[in-house]
């Protein structure tokens, strides 16, 4: 059995093991992270951990989740 | 409430056509920095009520009038904090994006903590000895067992109480972390730390009790 096939209360107790940024650092980092991705640029690449710190992170998730969102309405406003 | 996307004040700020240079203006003087201010807080109000309006389904029994006081609570608090961080802005990304983390930020925590303010929040973490069945199918049963067993006793004898506490408390019970953090007198950051160090221990006791694939 790998983590990726484990429960999804398992999965959020034990956490990945790959580098990732904390809740601050993810906040500083957001507003840059979301306009790559929405120019399909490799956001993952160029700002390393935060995708990891979003899985484990629900209340960051929310709020990238958001500001996508938000801009995604500005972008056909 | 409107829907904030439906709002034609709030519209006509974004799309505003000269967001790019009008936030110079906020570190200018007189009414130049009034209207630049006026302005900020307008996209402030704007992602606040963007982002109330996206989770008023956490919210029972709140008032269109509660909803829109939160959102304006949540733009105040963010443009404080715009204008204390101005310099932290370095232009990597669009000023209007920068700001509106701030107001998502401020916005959800309240959602949050509105949502959680009657909830009662338990300290002494007993629930994990109920994990259940955590697997895909019955064919795995023994090996599930023995898994949830490793991570029943891993919880119990490798954290220490503050790391199970907020493991317990978020992961399992599904306490958002600001919420926590306000009950502890903590903060987001630092109870992720304690959250991150926690799986990691909680890893490597699994890992050692045999089942390091569990952990990848």
């Amino acid at each position: 059995m790998t983590g990726r096939d484990l429960d999804p209360t398992l999965m959020r107790l034990l956490g990945g093991d790959e580098p990732e940024l904390d809740c601050d650092e993810c906040f500083a980092q957001l507003d840059r992270y979301v306009e790559l991705e929405l120019r399909g640029a490799p956001a993952d690449a160029l700002v390393p951990g935060l995708r990891a710190h979003l899985v484990g992170c629900p209340a960051c998730a929310e709020e990238h989740e958001s500001l996508r969102a938000l801009l995604e309405l500005d972008s056909v406003s | 409430m409107a829907p904030p996307d439906t709002n034609p004040d709030v519209s006509a700020i974004a799309a505003a056509p000269a967001l790019t240079e009008w936030h110079l203006d906020l570190q200018a003087e007189g009414a130049r920095r009034d209207e630049a201010v006026a302005h900020l807080h307008g996209l402030l109000l704007r992602a606040a009520r963007f982002e109330v309006f996206r989770r008023r389904n956490s919210l029972l029994q709140i008032s269109a009038a509660e909803l829109d006081d939160l959102a304006q609570q949540a733009a105040d608090d963010a443009a404080v904090s715009v204008l204390r961080r101005l310099d932290d802005f370095r232009g990597e990304s669009n000023f209007r994006t920068w700001a509106y983390k701030f107001a998502l930020l401020e916005a959800s925590v309240k959602v949050r903590r509105r949502a959680w303010r009657d909830r009662e929040v338990t300290l002494e973490p007993e629930h994990w000895e109920s994990l259940a069945h955590a697997g895909p199918g019955p064919d795995d049963d023994a090996e599930n067992a023995a898994l949830l067993e490793a991570v029943r006793e891993g919880i119990r004898s490798a954290l220490t109480p503050r790391q199970r506490q907020v493991l317990v408390a978020t992961v399992l019970e599904g306490v958002p972390i600001d919420v926590l953090a306000e009950r502890l007198g903590s903060n987001r950051n630092a109870l992720y730390k304690v959250l991150h160090d926690a799986r990691r221990r909680l890893r490597e006791h699994v890992a050692a009790a045999g089942f390091p694939e569990a952990t990848r």
